[in-house]
């Protein structure tokens, strides 16, 4: 599976939340993918896939999730993504206009303005199922050098990272899912499960509802916490919103007393590489992980 | 408890609802629960039940539906819909609920704003500026661009901004 000649190309679709609040997000998955020998395009243009709009709009959510499909496509590359929702969203936007051609013209219509035509070509994939697919374990295990043995993690996968199952080709288990704790295991850390593992962060109700948004997420905080994990690892930048952003607000909340530090995937994988914590940019993580993660710096 | 009041079913809403395929297995829907049970927002707020907004759609109950606030707390996660064995597309449905809920005002301001914020605002919904790039050079990640003029090209006369206003910001619990 280390072929390259075999690999995609792809260009790094950031969306909207990891420039704002996730940098630390970005910087380990640029350093994760460079020492695995990826390499992204960066495209100057891309703009916000629409899924924020989905609700409301579902007009303009096609025409930007169809706008960055079609730079993708005029740079030749496919779409990696380290956003679970913008990568749903601009998944649903690249089966469902290649399967409705008055939905393509439609969009094709605006796209139009910008001198923009969106043919139906591009993939989808976000980062996490690119290294198993593409990059495979073997070469991951090799690259995580220093082996986090006796660390505990509770993976969070999120929602829109496996669904909706049949726009994921099935590639995980939805019901069941185990692809991030496949790559959590090749750090040498351990994974365990507990009650809730597969629910949602919240995260949409925030700008609706804050008190039932963060009830939701705190009941996931309470349960990683009672099952003894040392961290909560996580594919999604506004899960870290929800998860790290807000867990000061949510113990408060629900007098919860045990911080939980909650790292990326890529972060993980980075410090098993042996990068340094400002290169994971471990400093912009809000509820710090020093405690836990010492032994290894 | 809560009645349904039959007599307010609105026959062009459930017209509206049918000709859309997100539409078409709701019918379908036997009450079985499993979605209300699957639902990470009922565990925590019962007052959002989504069996409840399917079947009051599927009865045509349209302000019930349109005009509840409860509606918005559906969080997208594709738990009910992945689990439902009549395969009713639940969250596509509460999406598509939610769409003409927003057309007709009945939107929260925080959704208003958002979708203002992304598609009136330059296409992002955390905008870029100069000191984000000079964050972004110090950690080594490339710079981005503080501006799109694609946004205002794509979205001209924007007609969401004609859009009547929701009533009030404190609508009340139903």
């Amino acid at each position: 599976m280390n072929d390259h000649t075999l690999r995609s190309k792809y260009s790094l679709f950031l969306g909207c939340t990891i420039p704002a609040r996730g940098r630390n997000y970005e910087m380990s998955a640029r350093r994760a993918a460079e020492k695995l020998d990826i390499s992204f395009e960066d495209l100057d243009g891309f703009m916000c896939c629409g899924f924020p709009v989905r609700s409301s709009d579902s007009h303009a959510a096609d025409v930007l999730a169809a706008f960055n499909l079609a730079l993708a496509e005029q740079a030749g590359t496919n779409v990696c993504v380290l956003c679970s929702s913008c990568g749903a969203q601009l998944m649903e936007a690249s089966h469902g206009l290649k399967e409705n051609p008055e939905r393509l013209s439609r969009v094709n219509e605006s796209l139009g303005r910008v001198g923009l035509e969106y043919r139906g070509g591009v993939k989808v994939r976000h980062l996490a199922r690119i290294l198993l697919e593409e990059i495979g374990t073997g070469p991951i295990a090799d690259a995580c050098t220093k082996k986090l043995e006796g660390l505990k993690v509770a993976v969070h996968y999120g929602c829109h990272y496996v669904k909706p199952s049949e726009l994921h080709e099935d590639f995980d288990n939805v019901e069941d899912p185990s692809s991030i704790e496949k790559l959590v295991s090749l750090t040498g850390a351990s994974y365990l499960d507990y009650e809730g593992k597969k629910l949602c962060c919240g995260g949409p109700a925030l700008p609706v509802d804050e008190s039932a948004a963060l009830a939701v997420a705190g009941r996931k905080i309470g349960a990683v916490s009672e099952a003894g994990a040392d961290v909560l690892c996580l594919v999604c930048p506004f899960c870290a919103v929800m998860y790290d952003g807000n867990q000061k607000t949510i113990m408060e909340r629900q007098g919860l007393d045990r911080e939980i530090p909650v790292l990326y995937l890529t972060q993980l994988l980075g410090i098993s590489m042996g990068f340094d914590r400002k290169e994971l940019g471990l400093n912009l993580n809000v509820v710090k992980a020093k405690d836990v993660l010492g032994r290894w710096f | 408890m809560e009645w349904m009041d039959l007599g307010a079913s609105d026959q062009a809403f459930i017209s509206t609802l049918a000709a859309r395929p997100e539409t078409s297995l709701v019918w379908a829907c036997f009450t079985c629960r499993t979605c209300t049970v699957s639902c990470p927002v009922t565990v925590v707020n019962p007052l959002f039940d989504p069996v409840k907004i399917i079947r009051k759609a599927a009865y045509g109950l349209k302000g019930a539906v349109l005009e509840s606030r409860e509606l918005w707390l559906c969080t997208g996660c594709y738990a009910c819909q992945e689990r439902c064995p009549q395969k009713v597309p639940i969250t596509d449905f509460m999406t598509l609920l939610k769409t003409i809920a927003f057309a007709e005002g009945h939107a929260p301001p925080g959704v208003r704003l958002q979708r203002d914020t992304v598609v009136k605002g330059g296409g992002r919904i955390y905008p870029i500026d100069d000191f984000d790039n000079k964050k972004r050079l110090k950690a080594g990640l490339p710079e981005l661009p503080v501006s799109c003029e694609a946004a205002a090209i794509l979205f001209p006369g924007d007609p969401a901004a004609d859009r009547p206003e929701p009533e009030t910001s404190e609508r009340k619990h139903s």
